[in-house]
């Protein structure tokens, strides 16, 4: 559950941006989270009220991109895609090898008012 | 790329919706706005990591490490897997080959870093409170309050918890995970981002292997597959048995880590 944290990071780095444009707020955020990083986006979104609340990013509107895992094949060498934190070669069921996408975890954009 | 979930996007810079779909123009300078001249709905696009400060962080302990000659390890696992017996064991066994130093993260007592302080090497107690995981900078901190001077192993105990700590470089040069035999044999399977991140994995409590009736086959097998990079062990902090070749490889790592140039 670091979830608070890093929520927390993404506010600041929002906020840091808006106040160097000049902005009275932060109307939105985007964020990227990869399949394997460990981060659930429930838990994020659940701290989002807590952590925005009294700064220039209160009421903004959060947006959270779910990436897949992408892995290739050790075997056969296909480039597959999963939703899931672990998932085998759906051509050979080979266990997966090396992740090509998935450990996603920043601050996309920002949208200031 | 996925389909977002939620409300989609809103419309456009500087162009403002109205549920109500007015004709007039004019209703589109948005009337809660105090000040219309402001320029709104402009878009940033910042592609910033939330773990870049972690990550940062950890990039310069890494270097301070490496300027001191020192092996790190950040050791992960459960709650329960003997983490804190395995590195007793582990500082008395160098007695006379590594000099030892330890920074033990624990959500609220010092129980730990009391036991390992009776092996009578410099432990630095770290009460990580609500957070579940150490960070770069919570080690940072620490190393204030640690004698460096000599000592060539440096062991960091993370708080016991299988998902958090893989997000978190500390700047050390091997993740070392345990999982007991008590625990059975799939933990592997079942947190697969900290078991892929590892670079030792340490099959912990052997002793108790039968009595368990532990698959050692099945454990091998999903540790080849999730941690299929990892050097494994198996072994008794308590018993002694596989300790020897644990702390041989320790001995080795860390004449590699001192030699390497940085």
């Amino acid at each position: 559950m670091h979830e608070v944290g890093l929520m927390a990071e993404a506010v600041r780095l929002a906020v840091e941006e808006a106040r160097a444009r000049g902005a009275q707020r932060v109307a939105a955020l985007r964020l990227r989270v990869g399949a394997l990083s460990g981060v659930v986006p429930e838990a994020l979104e659940f701290a989002f009220d807590l952590v925005t609340a009294g700064t220039p990013a209160a009421g903004a509107r959060l947006e959270v991109e779910r990436v897949a895992a992408r892995w290739r094949c050790p075997r056969c060498r296909a480039e597959y895609e999963s939703m899931d934190v672990w998932s085998a070669c759906p051509r050979c069921e080979t266990a997966p090898g090396e992740l090509l996408q998935g450990r996603e975890l920043e601050l996309v954009s920002i949208e200031l008012d | 790329m996925q389909a977002r979930p939620g409300p989609s996007t809103g419309p456009v810079a500087g162009e403002v919706h109205s549920p109500h779909g007015h004709e007039h123009p004019d209703i589109h300078r948005a009337p809660l706005h105090a000040h219309p001249e402001e320029a709104t709905g402009q878009t940033v696009v910042l592609h910033r990591s939330l773990l870049e400060k972690n990550q940062r962080l950890a990039e310069q302990n890494r270097g301070f490490f490496r300027a001191k000659g020192l092996l790190v390890l950040n050791v992960v696992s459960a709650p329960g897997s003997g983490k804190t017996t395995l590195i007793e064991r582990t500082v008395s066994g160098l007695r006379g080959r590594l000099k030892c130093g330890v920074i033990v993260g624990d959500l609220a007592t010092d129980r730990d870093a009391q036991r390992l302080r009776g092996a009578g090497i410099p432990v630095v107690q770290v009460a990580t409170g609500t957070v579940c995981h150490l960070d770069a900078e919570m080690v940072r901190r620490a190393l204030r309050d640690l004698p460096l001077d000599g000592l060539e192993l440096l062991i960091l105990e993370n708080v016991g918890n299988l998902v958090c700590p893989a997000d978190f470089d500390l700047g050390e040069d091997l993740r070392v995970v345990l999982m007991s035999v008590t625990e059975g044999e799939d933990k592997p399977l079942k947190y697969p981002p900290l078991f892929h991140s590892a670079h030792v994995a340490l099959i912990t409590k052997v002793d108790l292997a039968e009595v368990v009736g532990f698959d050692r086959a099945a454990a091998l097998d999903h540790l080849h597959r999730v941690s299929h990079h990892a050097r494994i062990f198996e072994l008794s902090a308590k018993t002694g048995a596989g300790m020897d070749e644990w702390l041989s490889f320790l001995v080795a790592e860390h004449e590699r880590v001192k030699s390497q140039p940085w």
